[in-house]
């Protein structure tokens, strides 16, 4: 299996991360590689086996339905960047 | 072409928050109304390091619900990411679930307006949690996020296709409505967000086993609002597809203002949320003494309570589902009809009750008037203290002065004259001082005699302002005359 340029700047754009034109290439490169290698897996017969959503073989615990957080804003928003009565500012989103 | 050639095919995701005190993933606060930020811990603001734990009465509850729609119950769910970036959104992921959702396939039997009932499938209903909320108002250019809401429980409820009208899609969000509120697994307030609806809707020549082309109608807040949006909706694809065109699969919004759906610009190139299973949490595995738990505390349902009104009250079907469509309205209709006459009951709850909750417009829990007073008011009609006519203005001086019928009747001098002394003097003063319908009377045949009585009737209510007994002033009346002749 092997992606081109153009997958790799669609996945790029979808996890927001900023790739370089001239680094596109190796990229290419590198990520077909590792599709080689899940080439490789996939060839393993798997029929009958349940995919495994866990490698540990346990189940979730779980909690209480209690309150046990206090209001901490002050100190979380003092390491934001931009606050304003009380809420996290961050660039405009809408169009 | 017709209204009649084209058939609307909708299917509903219904988001329903779950009436936990604290969060899915952890222990903050999910009370609404809270000071902005006040309730989102480290958990919810992704700090690095931080991990979910899942909170048990968000699985019951969501158990619970799967139990009442009669679906297979997943015993092992499995949590997902999908993963999108908005600023709402901390961790840049949303806990949902995907292949291996808590609530498999159910069914819901839907009551229409005209009494007829059908089966609405359910595919599936997931547990998520719910992402923080974006103010736009003016903060120099940029948006103010509030993360108090991000990782409240929601439960993801999503119907088949199988609805072909705006009133079967709002019966079935009524019915789902009702089923969560009995339950007591969300507060069902539209108003809060306590239950949203995404709506997706496409059309069909009627006969055509494929669907056509949707699209999807975001965050509908009102049972009156998914009618509207269903309907234009409806109009506007319908429109394309008579000049000729297609319709294009996108995300739209309702406009209740302009009462339009118009196209959401998309917030990504392409939709695609990269689902893989989440790390952070194990499969959760639910057993049958779990389930077996579930299932024997569950409280009677809707469906269940309006079959058994029918049979226990003797009441028609279309009564039954109004009375049973709230779990506060049914259990108040139950104690009023304590009083041994339900269908009185029935009628006062129905006409005198909903109607002054409507205009005033309230809610059952703040229902001026106890279950007991409505009862014992029914009693004193049936035992001849008042009239039904005065029993109305007993009950508007309950509604707005409270206190108790014997007292209100007892302070207004309400009490029917049912004293033959005192009836029969009225009557004979009537009959005195109306001669000339006295003859006429008196000539007229068995069938225009009891058209005449009643203005005798009539004259006598008058004078005792309503509080003679009725029945006696005609035995009374049809005897004096009939000895006139």
């Amino acid at each position: 299996m092997s992606v081109d340029q153009a997958e790799i700047e669609k996945i790029a754009q979808l996890a927001r991360i900023r790739v370089a034109p001239a680094d596109i290439t190796e990229l290419t490169d590198r990520i077909t590689g590792i599709l080689d290698l899940v080439d490789q897996m996939q060839a393993v017969d798997t029929a009958g086996v349940e995919p495994l959503a866990s490698p540990l073989n346990a189940s979730q615990r779980l909690r209480e339905d209690a309150v046990t957080e206090s209001d901490r804003h002050v100190d979380f928003q003092a390491i934001a960047p931009v606050t304003e009565a009380d809420l996290y500012l961050v660039p405009k989103v809408i169009d | 072409m017709s209204d009649g050639y084209w058939e609307t095919v909708i299917g509903l995701e219904v988001h329903v928050q779950l009436a936990t005190d604290s969060k899915i993933f952890s222990g903050s606060a999910t009370r609404f109304g809270a000071s902005p930020n006040s309730q989102a811990s480290a958990v919810d603001l992704a700090m690095p390091g931080m991990l979910p734990v899942l909170n048990e009465k968000a699985v019951r509850y969501a158990v619970m619900f799967g139990l009442a729609i009669e679906a297979d119950i997943g015993r092992r769910s499995v949590f997902d990411r999908k993963n999108y970036f908005y600023p709402d959104l901390p961790k840049g992921y949303q806990i949902s679930q995907f292949d291996h959702p808590i609530v498999g396939r159910g069914q819901v039997q839907i009551q229409m307006p005209d009494g007829s009932s059908r089966e609405i499938g359910v595919t599936r209903a997931h547990l998520e949690e719910d992402a923080g909320k974006s103010l736009h108002e003016d903060f120099h250019g940029m948006s103010g996020i509030d993360l108090n809401r991000a990782g409240t429980p929601l439960l993801e409820i999503v119907s088949e296709p199988e609805m072909r009208s705006a009133e079967e899609a709002v019966a079935y969000l009524k019915t789902i409505h009702s089923i969560i509120t009995y339950l007591g697994i969300s507060d069902g307030n539209m108003a809060e967000g306590s239950m949203r609806c995404d709506v997706n809707i496409s059309l069909r020549p009627r006969g055509e086993a494929e669907f056509g082309t949707r699209t999807e109608i975001k965050n509908v807040n009102s049972f009156r609002f998914v009618e509207k949006a269903i309907q234009v909706e409806t109009e506007r694809q319908m429109d394309i597809l008579e000049d000729g065109g297609s319709v294009v699969q996108e995300t739209r919004l309702y406009d209740a203002d302009r009462n339009e759906t118009r196209s959401m610009r998309s917030k990504e190139v392409a939709n695609d949320y990269r689902y893989f299973p989440e790390p952070d949490l194990l499969p959760v595995d639910i057993d049958e003494a779990y389930i077996d738990a579930l299932r024997e505390s569950l409280p009677e349902l809707p469906v269940a309570k309006r079959q058994r009104f029918e049979a226990q009250y003797a009441l028609g079907s279309y009564d039954a589902a109004v009375l049973s469509a709230e779990r506060a309205l049914a259990d108040y209709f139950e104690a009023v009809a304590a009083c041994g006459d339900a269908k009185s009951a029935a009628n006062w709850v129905q006409v005198e009750l909903l109607g002054a909750l409507n205009k005033s417009e309230l809610s059952m829990s703040d229902c001026p008037v106890p279950a007991a007073e409505l009862a014992t008011l029914i009693e004193r009609i049936n035992d001849n203290s008042i009239s039904g006519k005065i029993a109305k203005q007993v009950f508007d001086l309950l509604w707005s002065e409270g206190g108790s019928v014997d007292a209100i009747i007892e302070a207004k001098g309400f009490k029917q004259v049912s004293d033959s002394g005192a009836l029969e003097a009225m009557v004979t003063e009537v009959i005195d001082a109306n001669p000339e319908q006295v003859q006429q009377y008196l000539a007229a045949d068995e069938g225009k005699r009891k058209k005449l009585l009643g203005f005798f009737v009539g004259q006598i209510m008058k004078a005792s302002k309503g509080q003679a007994n009725p029945k006696l002033v005609n035995e009374i009346l049809a005897a004096k005359l009939d000895s006139a002749s």
